[in-house]
């Protein structure tokens, strides 16, 4: 009997010391990537990195400006969201409530597909399709634009919106629904004053989610938003070439000597991306436990 | 049960040992079973050295020629550190190098294995068939940005680059910019690739790239860097009438000696040079 609790006990630890490894990569993660980011800061003011305009690290003496990826982040993000969220709801309000349960079933793994495909095949799709299209239709100089990066983006954030937001309509109690039909009202009426308030908290947090997969994509929108660091005007800079802050690492990364100046300068960037992503994950975290509690009152 | 778990898992970690082992006899048995050599570095050389190690290890059974990319400043920074044989290069060692692969007891040696050529491409349907080298400044650093400016349509210029990591980058920085800041709204490509694929799309783009890389779907310019306009071929490539060649190098610690001589060697032998023009450079 003795024996058997020890041997409980030892795979209990060992279960703890797994899990505990993720929490220890974590921490040294963050350690490394903020260490290295600090270390620009002997040479280089905190302010002139957030306030400034000019990326030029190559130059001497070179600039650290964040405002130009920073803004390219953003207005890419701020596209995608506003491309894919109402496509992403609207889809997932037809498949969980509209869609005949045949029609959903072959749905369903169509969307998810559609996340499974590796990003430099979106970006390869976005180069050859997307880019010439733009630049055609809308008669611009390049379609390497902000406008392309959202419209793949808001394409590869798709899937976690519709599937997200689907796990939270569905998890509207029936009896609210059935409420809302026994006194009378429509079943659209029913989708957009019962249901949709009722999920509401669930969708948020499928936006952010959304929100969280656009703004740390990086090799789709390296390759479709032709990555000049200028800041973008709002919102005509969305027909612009934009680069983004994930874009800025990875182009860069590749040849910076270890320890210069330009190296800490884009752990510096990474550090910036970690903090955004982690607020964005707090916020989504925070509105799905909103959510939780809601449904059990 | 427990002891079955027990005994897959003591089968496991025996596999496990023996396939490390295993792998470690490959890397070390250059003694014995067959010699090898290493060779890390520039990415623009990498189809080169591995087409040429193909050729070779199919004329010497028992050789074995590795091959890693990179880029060039990875491939020094092992030669430096003594972890491979030869480091390819697309650009020459800077100073720093030198001195720290001294300071380490390595002694880089030069071997120039063939010649590359930048071309300066656009569109098939832009008017521009040749440009000055004073014209390609303008247009990459800013002061030029309509096509008519050059002699072209009434089109505004789409400038591409590629990033700063890229060998190609720092030679067209250095020999046609000489120096200067690319222009802030150069879109900036990821790859040879991704520049030839918007040439190809964009009527209003001039984009670099090397000349292994051209095909039917861009044009490539005639540079004239002051003596008469030349087009990118082989033959003036190899004249140097064409302004934008650079050569492609192999280093060494020190003279080379048995495999690493053998490579070099063959590939400025007849076979050798065949395959350097297969891949679309120029034999040295």
């Amino acid at each position: 009997m003795s024996r058997r609790n020890n041997k409980e006990k030892a795979i209990e630890v060992a279960l703890l010391m797994t899990s505990g490894v993720t929490i220890v990569a974590l921490f040294l993660l963050c350690i490394f990537l903020f260490r290295e980011g600090a270390l620009l800061f002997g040479d280089h003011s905190l302010v002139s990195f957030i306030t400034g305009t000019s990326w030029y690290p190559s130059s001497s003496p070179a600039k650290f400006g964040l405002l130009p990826l920073l803004a390219g982040s953003l207005i890419v993000t701020a596209g995608a969201i506003i491309l894919s969220v109402p496509l992403g709801i609207a889809a997932a309000i037809y498949m969980a409530e509209l869609a005949d349960p045949r029609i959903a079933q072959i749905l369903k793994p169509f969307v998810e597909i559609l996340a499974g495909i590796p990003s430099v095949v979106y970006g390869f799709f976005g180069l050859i399709v997307v880019v010439p299209l733009l630049q055609d239709l809308l008669s611009l100089p390049t379609g390497q634009t902000a406008l392309a990066g959202s419209i793949m983006l808001g394409m590869m954030a798709l899937p976690t919106i519709i599937s997200v937001a689907e796990d939270a309509i569905n998890s509207v109690p029936l009896s609210l629904k059935e409420g809302s039909l026994a006194l009378g009202s429509t079943h659209w009426q029913t989708i957009y004053r019962v249901i949709l308030p009722a999920a509401l908290s669930g969708i948020s947090a499928a936006v952010m989610l959304g929100i969280g997969r656009a703004i740390g994509e990086t090799m789709t929108v390296m390759m479709v938003t032709g990555n000049t660091a200028i800041i973008p005007g709002i919102p005509e800079g969305l027909f612009d070439p934009v680069r983004t802050m994930t874009a800025t690492i990875a182009l860069e990364m590749g040849e910076v000597p270890q320890g210069s100046e330009h190296f800490h300068a884009l752990f510096a960037v990474g550090a910036v991306l970690f903090i955004t992503t982690f607020i964005i994950n707090l916020i989504a975290d925070s509105v799905k436990k909103k959510y939780r509690l809601q449904e059990e009152a | 049960m427990f002891k079955r778990s027990m005994l897959s898992v003591t089968t496991l970690l025996v596999v496990m040992s023996l396939a490390l082992f295993g792998a470690g006899c490959v890397g070390n048995n250059s003694d014995d079973g067959g010699e090898a050599i290493m060779v890390k570095g520039s990415d623009t050389v990498l189809p080169l050295a591995q087409a040429e190690a193909e050729v070779f290890m199919n004329e010497n059974p028992g050789k074995y020629v590795s091959i890693i990319g990179g880029g060039s400043g990875v491939g020094i920074a092992a030669l430096i550190d003594g972890e491979v044989d030869i480091a390819m290069t697309s650009r020459a060692m800077k100073d720093v190098e030198i001195e720290n692969a001294h300071n380490n007891g390595i002694n880089p040696l030069q071997h120039t294995i063939a010649w590359d050529g930048i071309s300066v491409i656009v569109n098939p349907e832009n008017p521009i068939s040749e440009l000055t080298f004073e014209q390609i400044k303008a247009i990459y650093v800013g002061d030029v940005s309509n096509w008519n400016e050059v002699g072209g349509e009434d089109r505004e210029i789409v400038v591409l680059s590629r990033d700063s990591s890229s060998g190609t980058y720092e030679y067209f920085k250095d020999e046609v910019l000489e120096g200067n800041e690319f222009r802030a709204d150069a879109l900036i490509n990821p790859s040879t690739g991704s520049i030839i694929q918007t040439v190809m799309q964009n009527k209003a783009a001039i984009g670099y790239a090397g000349v292994a890389y051209l095909g039917n779907d861009v044009k490539a310019l005639a540079v004239d860097a002051g003596e008469g306009a030349e087009e990118p071929t082989a033959e003036n490539i190899l004249s140097g009438a064409y302004p934008l060649a650079r050569p492609l190098y192999f280093y060494t610690d020190g003279e080379p000696a048995g495999l690493n001589l053998e490579f070099i060697e063959f590939i400025s032998s007849e076979l050798g040079s065949e395959t350097v023009l297969e891949v679309g450079y120029f034999p040295a």
